[in-house]
């Protein structure tokens, strides 16, 4: 375990919205092939503590540790702020992220949402980017629809072309933001599966999910988060099989 | 072209009102309109990018200004703002002895900064409210996505706040071609400028008006059909899928 490499690790996450402190000091260690679920009642900070992953929030302390490579913060009149933005760039194309609500950019097709941060970003050349774009986008079975719209797809479709989209990046790891819980009950299962055949290929993931089979079948490790802290955290059968806590074993019991 | 204008004599024969002299004066006016309205257009608009961009800053040094330009040229009459710059300019101090005055003394110029001006400011209100209404989710997967501010306005949230802007601003360049015509009042020969020469050569306000007007019909048409056209392609995201 300790030679593998460490993608991502985080340190002491603190983070507050005016006076209330939504996360409490939150660490995590991604090993390369992990896949991490988060899981826990809505507003235990779960997204949050996600999004302080690649500074979409800024985390008030704490430390962020990509590749080895420990970003670097200063100290601002708004509060804490990285020192330097073209490390967070950077930072950021290795990270991909897959939100809830799918997030494709509108005005551009399928086609062009799956290659723009490629070329833009990464600076490959077109044409590279197009013949990845398509072989991606096979595989989430969305090759006859690489020409449409977002706004001409359905939910599913527009999450499967997200995962192409965050696939693109060759990222070190992925970073999804309840990727289900937008999509109709009957689209669920070929996001999830399409997920799930990444885990399986090693990918490292960490995954932000209320579906608890997923958790189950495919994690590595589950961080079960109440109220901006780790209440429970380990493998899958240990904590979703064998819950000690209270609060978790109510989370996990069936809802009527 | 000699057998044309044969034609058009004959044509014009028993009209005094439409010879083809009077006819050179609404083809020149219909050429100053044109070079005027398209002109302050995209001058404007070049203008109006940045100028939206800055509206929405987070720096009131920067926002204030732009927002005190746009409230004042949207809160005065173009009329007004014509007369200002057209006879306001000569009073400027010693302005007359500089290469300054050669361009400033006919009214093109001093029309052509007003228009300008006036289009600008309205444009960088339609642009800032597209630009404002640009979808957080895209503006987030942008910069997760690891872009840049720069490389974000340029990919992201431009493309997209110009085609939700694009049917205000077909308004607004409609709107631009029928405020050209009070260029006239400072003596420029637009359409309106030979609408009303001929009218008072001829008296006849009906022939020399009802004509200008459907120039400007003609006109508005032809931009009418360019923004469909132009919606048509770059709206194409909003269309659900055919078949």
């Amino acid at each position: 375990m300790a030679d593998t490499p460490i993608p991502l690790e985080v340190r002491n996450i603190k983070k507050r919205f005016g006076d209330t402190e939504v996360l409490k000091g939150l660490s995590l260690q991604a090993h390369k092939g992990d896949v991490i679920t988060l899981i826990g009642a809505s507003g235990s900070g779960k997204s949050t503590f996600l999004r302080c992953m690649n500074l979409l929030e800024q985390p008030d302390e704490g430390e962020l540790i990509v590749h080895g490579e420990p970003i670097r913060f200063k100290e601002t009149k708004h509060g804490r702020e990285p020192a330097d933005w073209k490390q967070v760039v950077g930072m950021r194309a290795k990270l991909s992220m897959v939100f809830q609500s799918f997030n494709l950019w509108a005005h551009m097709t399928l086609l062009e949402n799956v290659i723009e941060a490629p070329v833009h970003v990464l600076g490959k050349s077109k044409q590279e980017a197009t013949d990845h774009a398509r072989e991606l986008l096979a595989r989430v079975g969305l090759a006859e629809r690489a020409d449409y719209y977002p706004a001409q797809l359905s939910g599913g479709q527009q999450q499967r072309g997200a995962i192409a989209r965050a696939l693109a990046m060759d990222p070190e790891v992925m970073l999804f933001d309840e990727p289900t819980s937008a999509l109709d009950p009957e689209l669920v299962g070929d996001v999830l599966k399409v997920m799930r055949d990444l885990a399986e290929e090693g990918r490292t993931m960490i995954v932000v999910t209320h579906e608890m089979a997923f958790a189950r079948d495919v994690s590595t490790q589950v961080i079960y988060l109440h109220q901006g802290q780790v209440e429970e955290a380990g493998p899958p059968d240990q904590v979703l099989g064998n819950p000690r806590s209270e609060r978790l074993k109510q989370f996990l019991a069936p809802k009527h | 072209m000699e057998a044309l204008m044969n034609w058009l004599e004959a044509q014009l024969a028993d009209n005094s009102i439409f010879t083809l002299q009077t006819l050179g004066y609404y083809g020149e006016g219909l050429v100053t309109t044109v070079q005027l309205v398209f002109l302050s257009l995209i001058i404007g608009l070049v203008l109006a990018v940045p100028l939206a961009i800055g509206r929405g800053s987070r720096h009131a040094w920067l926002r204030l200004p732009i927002f005190f330009y746009c409230y004042v040229f949207r809160g005065t009459p173009l009329l007004v703002q014509l007369y200002l710059i057209y006879y306001g300019v000569v009073f400027v101090e010693g302005i007359q002895d500089t290469w300054l005055w050669l361009i400033l003394e006919k009214p093109f110029v001093p029309a052509l900064i007003a228009f300008t001006l006036n289009t600008a400011a309205y444009t960088t209100e339609i642009f800032r409210g597209a630009i404002k209404s640009t979808p957080r989710g895209e503006i987030e997967a942008a910069r997760a996505y690891g872009m840049s501010w720069g490389l974000m306005m340029r990919r992201i949230v431009l493309p997209s706040a110009f085609r939700r802007a694009l049917p205000a601003y077909g308004n607004e360049v409609i709107f631009m071609l029928h405020a050209s015509a009070i260029a006239s009042v400072v003596t420029i020969m637009d359409l309106t400028g030979a609408a009303r020469f001929v009218y008072a050569r001829f008296y006849a306000p009906f022939d020399a008006f009802l004509f200008v007007a459907a120039i400007y019909l003609c006109l508005t048409f032809a931009i009418i059909y360019f923004f469909r056209h132009l919606e048509k392609r770059l709206l194409a995201h909003l269309k659900p899928a055919s078949g």
